[in-house]
C-alpha cells in the first residue's frame, strides 16, 4: 500500500515551484559563500602559501587532500548516526511493519544518511586522486600498499556498495533499514580493517621507503593557516552540496509516491500557466 | 533458540545433501580458481608456493560469495523466509542457523582447497594446528559475513552482482589475517602466526556481535 506523501514536503515542493528545484534563498547564499571561499582558498594554496622545503610545490596538494578526507570521515560518521536513528525510529512495532516508512523523522534521517554517504564517497575519491598525484611526485609511483591508502580504498569500495544497495528498488522501509544496517556494519568494521592493514604493512613494509606524507614535520605559519582555511572551505562546500542532495532525495521520494493523476494535473497546470 | 538454530542448519544441510550444489559446483569452482592462479603466475612453483596462503583464502572467499548467494536463493523462492517467520522462528535463529550451515559447507570447501594446495602447489605444512584453528576461525567469519550480506540482498534483482561488492571489502581483514597465519603454517613467513589467528578470533567475535544486533532489522524486511 502506498501512503500519501508528507503534506509539508508537498507544500515545500509546490513553494519551490517545480519538482526540479532544490534551491532556496539560504542555500543560494551558502552557494555563493562556498564558491567565493574556494576562490580565496585557491589564492592561498597556489600563491600565498610557500612551497615546502622538502616536498616543494607538491605540498599544495595537501590543501585539497587533507580537508577532503576530513569531510569524507564526517560524512561517514553522519551516515552512521543517521542510520542508527533510522533503525531506532523504525524498530519493531513502531511506525508500521511493512511498506513505506510512516515515521517522518525516520524518512528524514534516511535521506540524511544517503546524502552524507554520497558526500563521503565523493570526497574519498578526491582524497585518493590527490593522494595518488602526490605519491607520483613524491614516491615516484601512483600507488603504494601503505596501510592508510589500502584502508581508504577499502572504505571507498565499502561505501560504493552502500550507495549501490540504496539505489536498488524496494519498499522504502525495507530499503532504509537494510541500508542502515549496512552503514553500521561498515563503521564497526572500519577500525578492524584499519588495524589489520596497519599491522600487515607495519610488519612487511619496505624499510627504504618513508611512506608517511610529510613525515613528522609540523606545519606552521602560512601553511598551517591555509590548511585550516581549506578545512573550513571544504566543510561549507560539503554542507552546500549535502543540503541539495538531501532535497533531491526528498523530491525523488515525492515523485515516486505522487500518483500519475496528480502529476498529470500538475503538468496541465504548468501548461495553463505557460499560456 | 538453540533448537531453532539447529533446525534451520539441518534444513539447509539436508537441502545441500539432496542438491549437492557445494560439492558439485562450489568446490570445483574453487579448485578451478587455484588452477587459474597457476596460469596467471606462469606455473612458477616458487611464486605459487610463496603465495599459496593468500591464494587459498582468495579462492575460499569466492566460494563463500557463491555459498552465501545460494544460502538465500533457496529461501527467496516462494517466500520461504516469511514462512519460516510465520512458523514462529525468531530472526536471529534463522540467521544463525543459516550461518552455521554455510560455515560447515565452507569447511568442506576449505578441505578441498587445502588438498588442492598440497597437490597443485606442492606446499608443505609446518604447523597443522595453526592451519586448522585459523582455517576454522576464517571460515566461520566468512560464513557470518556472507549470511549477513546474503540476508541484506535476498530477493533483490541485482543480488548476484551486488553481493561480491558488499562482501569482499568487509571480509578484507579475514583475508589478510588468514593469509598471514597460513603463510606461517606453510613455512613461507616467519611472522607471528598465532597473533594473526588471534586477530581472526577478534574479527569473528565482532561479526557474531554484529550478527546478533542485525538479525532482527535484516530478516524482518527480507
Amino acid at each position: 500500500m502506498i501512503e500519501t506523501p508528507e503534506p509539508d514536503l508537498r507544500q515545500q515542493a509546490q513553494r519551490a515551484g517545480s519538482l526540479s528545484m532544490t534551491g532556496s534563498v539560504a542555500t543560494r547564499v551558502l552557494g555563493v559563500v562556498a564558491i567565493a571561499a574556494v576562490g580565496v582558498m585557491a589564492l592561498l594554496a597556489l600563491w600565498i602559501s610557500p612551497p615546502d622545503a622538502v616536498q616543494g610545490d607538491s605540498v599544495r596538494l595537501m590543501y585539497v587532500h587533507v580537508p577532503s578526507i576530513w569531510v569524507a570521515y564526517g560524512g561517514f560518521v553522519l551516515t552512521a548516526f543517521a542510520s542508527a536513528r533510522v533503525l531506532w525510529r523504525t524498530r519493531s512495532g513502531v511506525g508500521g511493519t511493512y511498506g513505506v516508512i510512516a515515521d517522518r523523522q525516520a524518512r528524514r534521517w534516511d535521506r540524511v544518511a544517503g546524502a552524507a554517504a554520497e558526500l563521503g564517497v565523493l570526497f574519498t575519491a578526491l582524497t585518493l586522486v590527490t593522494g595518488s598525484l602526490w605519491g607520483k611526485v613524491t614516491w615516484g609511483t601512483y600507488w603504494q600498499w601503505d596501510a592508510r591508502l589500502t584502508t581508504t580504498v577499502l572504505l571507498f569500495v565499502t561505501y560504493l556498495g552502500y550507495l549501490a544497495l540504496r539505489r536498488l528498488p524496494a519498499e522504502s522501509r525495507a530499503r532504509a533499514r537494510r541500508s542502515a544496517v549496512m552503514a553500521l556494519i561498515a563503521v564497526v568494521n572500519l577500525p578492524i580493517v584499519h588495524y589489520s592493514v596497519d599491522w600487515w604493512r607495519t610488519l612487511h613494509q619496505e624499510a627504504s621507503l618513508n611512506l608517511e606524507p610529510g613525515g613528522d614535520r609540523n606545519i606552521t605559519g602560512e601553511m598551517y593557516w591555509t590548511l585550516l582555511y581549506s578545512w573550513a572551505t571544504f566543510t561549507v562546500v560539503a554542507l552546500w552540496i549535502g543540503i541539495h542532495r538531501y532535497r533531491v532525495l526528498r523530491l525523488e521520494e515525492l515523485a515516486e509516491e505522487a500518483s500519475l493523476e496528480e502529476l498529470l494535473a500538475q503538468r496541465r497546470d504548468e501548461q495553463a500557466a505557460g499560456r | 533458540m538453540w533448537r531453532e538454530i539447529w533446525l534451520i542448519c539441518r534444513k539447509d544441510l539436508i537441502i545441500e545433501r539432496r542438491a549437492r550444489v557445494t560439492l558439485i559446483q562450489i568446490v570445483p569452482t574453487v579448485l578451478l580458481v587455484l588452477v587459474v592462479f597457476a596460469f596467471a603466475l606462469d606455473a612458477n612453483p616458487s611464486l605459487l608456493g610463496a603465495g599459496a596462503g593468500g591464494l587459498f583464502w582468495v579462492a575460499v572467499l569466492f566460494g563463500a560469495v557463491l555459498g552465501a548467494k545460494r544460502s538465500f536463493d533457496i529461501e527467496a523462492e516462494g517466500g520461504n523466509l516469511d514462512a519460516l517467520r510465520l512458523a514462529g522462528l525468531v530472526p536471529a535463529a534463522i540467521l544463525w542457523g543459516k550461518a552455521a550451515a554455510l560455515a560447515l559447507q565452507l569447511v568442506l570447501v576449505g578441505v578441498f582447497a587445502a588438498a588442492g594446495l598440497l597437490v597443485l602447489y606442492s606446499v608443505t605444512v609446518h604447523d597443522w594446528l595453526l592451519i586448522v584453528v585459523a582455517g576454522l576461525c576464517g571460515m566461520a567469519a566468512f560464513a557470518i559475513c556472507g549470511t549477513l550480506y546474503g540476508a541484506m540482498t535476498v530477493g533483490l534483482r541485482s543480488a548476484d552482482t551486488l553481493l561480491p561488492l558488499l562482501l569482499i571489502p568487509v571480509a578484507a581483514p579475514v583475508l589478510l589475517a588468514g593469509t598471514r597465519a597460513f603463510d606461517v603454517a606453510l613455512g613461507t613467513s616467519a611472522d607471528q602466526g598465532w597473533s594473526w589467528t588471534a586477530l581472526l578470533a577478534v574479527v569473528l567475535v565482532t561479526y557474531i556481535a554484529v550478527g546478533w544486533a542485525a538479525a532482527g532489522p535484516l530478516l524482518e524486511d527480507a
